[in-house]
């Protein structure tokens, strides 16, 4: 059975026509890129997924049970974290206080029991201290750990909101152009990183991404999406081949 | 131990050494001073509750003063009419504000910023008529007058050993309302820096991404509101306590103003802000009317009107010096001073031994 399944999802904002019956799905370990021009669809279809908008029709599964109608906090409970396009990290806090609340569905300590200090969630915020510590470890940050977020470069912060996703310990990993934005060094570290997840974290991905050399070296399969409508899908050098994808990107000849 | 001790960090000492001195100095000053600093403690209470909503979790609150009063008359009521100690009447005043607080934080949820700010200040400017009405239970417009609190045996006897002096009713009640803020800002202390607080800090930076984390943003919004009520609502109490009387005027729109002032005051989303803020809003006023007309260089017509007009012109012009020059209160000023003088002193112990100063955008 598919990880994630996107059922003929349409979203429609007005008279706009978002995301048009889209269909596919993600397998358990699979990397799937998620590719179209601009306004294509595709953060719509993350954020449909990640429950920020409500589809119009159509459904998304996670591992069989449908989420398209629980709250936007409990998806991340079904074993699906993302990161964002433009970052969005929490300014006012650390590297490592950032990672915590990532850690958030892993501890189950109350308001009180933290605010009258009992011994359980101080075991608990020790427990995921140590799990945040280990994923910022993991992404290559230690150093930074107790950095302030508005102090640390662009790419970094991208490192950070990896780390923030994956202490969760989701299953799928969402992820809006991870390679967006940073230098073409860093764009070969991400893509080294984002194996080094696949394989040591056992995590299955679905990301966005402009970079064509990125998307092709580290997917298994390619969607393309064109005015809200999935115009193709395949390997990735079929995908390139596909004369529907080549005209959406350069026009009709 | 005395290892540990002497690794504490400073700012564990600014802790004691402000310990040390809220404890100690009601003994060497008057009665009357000890009742102005209960009550200048009382509203650090309240800005502490005030600052875990506005600065902690990014809700705006102009109707703080409505739950100071629903606590003062919940104790009020309790003690007057029930009899009851009024010293076991503050929890349960903290603890029924907080509900009524958590439950204001349902409509909270679908409003914006602007709207939330609107009905809390509609809140804060009904509630001296709302107190008035139900006559039989608040005594309406006459309030109701309580008895001063005699300390106890111990308090007595501790107090006069160390000065000599028989220990006031204003004394007593200013060590109370010390005793809880001492107490409440530990929990607040434990709060912020913990899950929850963490995921309240987290929904104010970015509702979306938080709730991504799995957070539940409107479960911690009202969290918030609940808690803040709650200092609130055992500030209130603790005035009623200081005051001896409670009434409708006792809580006008201009009391939730005057908290929302000291936290700008004292610096948003930071522990010691509120100490620092409920100090200055309280003192400010009393102090600057004083100041201003002594003052043979202001012309009388300047300082009659400052005198008229009471806290209000003081206040609008601290806070838009505040705003110019601390944009982040009294502790962000003493912080980044801090910060910049230890960077000075380091850099010149760098020069000496010829090694350049980490550069902070390495990583």
């Amino acid at each position: 059975m598919a990880l994630l399944e996107i059922r003929e999802l349409s979203v429609r904002f007005g008279g706009v026509v978002a995301l048009d019956r889209v269909s596919f799905s993600v397998d358990a370990g699979e990397v799937v890129a998620l590719i179209g021009p601009n306004g294509a669809g595709k953060t719509t279809l993350f954020n449909v997924i990640t429950r920020v908008y409500k589809p119009s029709s159509g459904s998304v599964l996670i591992d069989g049970e449908p989420v398209s109608r629980v709250s936007p906090h409990h998806v991340v409970r079904h074993g699906l974290a993302r990161t964002f396009q433009n970052l969005a990290l929490f300014r006012s806090m650390s590297v490592l206080e950032n990672v915590l609340v990532g850690d958030h569905i892993r501890t189950r300590s109350g308001w009180l029991e933290s605010t009258i200090p009992m011994p359980g969630a101080m075991r608990a915020e020790s427990a995921a201290r140590k799990r945040a510590m280990e994923m910022i470890d993991f992404v290559g940050l230690g150093a930074a750990a107790t950095r302030p977020i508005a102090a640390l470069p662009f790419g970094t912060q991208k490192r950070v909101e990896l780390a923030r996703a994956l202490v969760s310990k989701p299953r799928i990993l969402l992820l809006d152009e991870p390679a967006g934005g940073i230098s073409h060094e860093e764009v070969d570290a991400m893509a080294q990183l984002l194996r080094r997840i696949h394989d040591q974290l056992d995590v299955t991905m679905l990301l966005v991404e402009h970079h064509m050399a990125f998307v092709m070296g580290i997917s298994d399969r390619v969607v393309v999406l064109d005015f809200g409508k999935k115009i193709a899908e395949g390997k990735p050098g079929e995908v390139q081949r596909n004369p529907a994808v080549i005209e959406a990107y350069l026009g009709a000849a | 131990m005395l290892q540990r001790i002497r690794a504490a960090p400073p700012r564990y000492w600014l802790v004691v050494i402000a310990v040390l001195f809220f404890a100690g100095f009601p003994t060497v000053i008057s009665s009357f001073q000890a009742a102005q600093w209960a009550n200048a403690l009382i509203l650090v209470i309240a800005i502490m509750g005030l600052n875990i909503l506005v600065g902690y979790s990014g809700q705006l609150s102009l109707g703080h003063g409505a739950f100071m009063a629903l606590g003062a008359y919940t104790s009020a009521i309790l003690a007057h009419r029930y009899k009851m100690d009024y010293l076991l009447t503050v929890p349960i005043a903290g603890l029924l504000t907080g509900l009524v607080g958590f439950l204001f934080g349902v409509p909270a949820l679908r409003l914006s910023a602007l709207y939330l700010a609107l009905a809390t200040f509609a809140l804060a400017v009904v509630t001296p008529s709302l107190i008035k009405r139900p006559v039989a239970l608040t005594n309406g417009v006459n309030g109701i007058i309580l008895l001063p609190p005699d300390p106890p045996q111990f308090a007595k006897d501790a107090f006069s050993a160390v000065t000599g002096t028989v220990m006031t009713s204003e004394q007593w009640t200013y060590y109370v309302t010390f005793a809880w803020a001492l107490l409440l800002f530990w929990l607040a202390w434990n709060l912020v820096r913990h899950r929850s607080g963490r995921a309240m800090r987290a929904l104010r930076d970015g509702e979306v991404a938080a709730a991504a984390s799995g957070v539940n943003i409107a479960g911690y919004k009202m969290l918030a509101f609940g808690i803040s009520a709650l200092y609130a609502g055992i500030a209130g109490s603790l005035f009623g306590m200081s005051s001896g009387f409670v009434s409708p005027d006792s809580f006008p729109v201009g009391l939730s103003i005057q908290l929302l002032v000291g936290a700008v005051i004292g610096g948003l989303a930071s522990i010691p802000g509120p100490l620092a803020g409920g100090i200055f809003a309280y003192f400010l006023p009393i102090e600057s009317n004083q100041w201003v007309p002594a003052q043979t260089w202001i012309p009388t017509q300047i300082a009659s009107t400052v005198e008229k007009a009471g806290p209000a012109v003081t206040y609008g012009a601290i806070l838009i010096l505040i705003m110019i020059f601390a944009p982040n209160g009294i502790v962000g000023l003493v912080t980044s001073g801090y910060e910049r003088l230890r960077r000075r002193l380091r850099g010149a112990a760098d020069r000496e031994t010829g090694q350049a100063p980490p550069d902070p955008q390495t990583v």
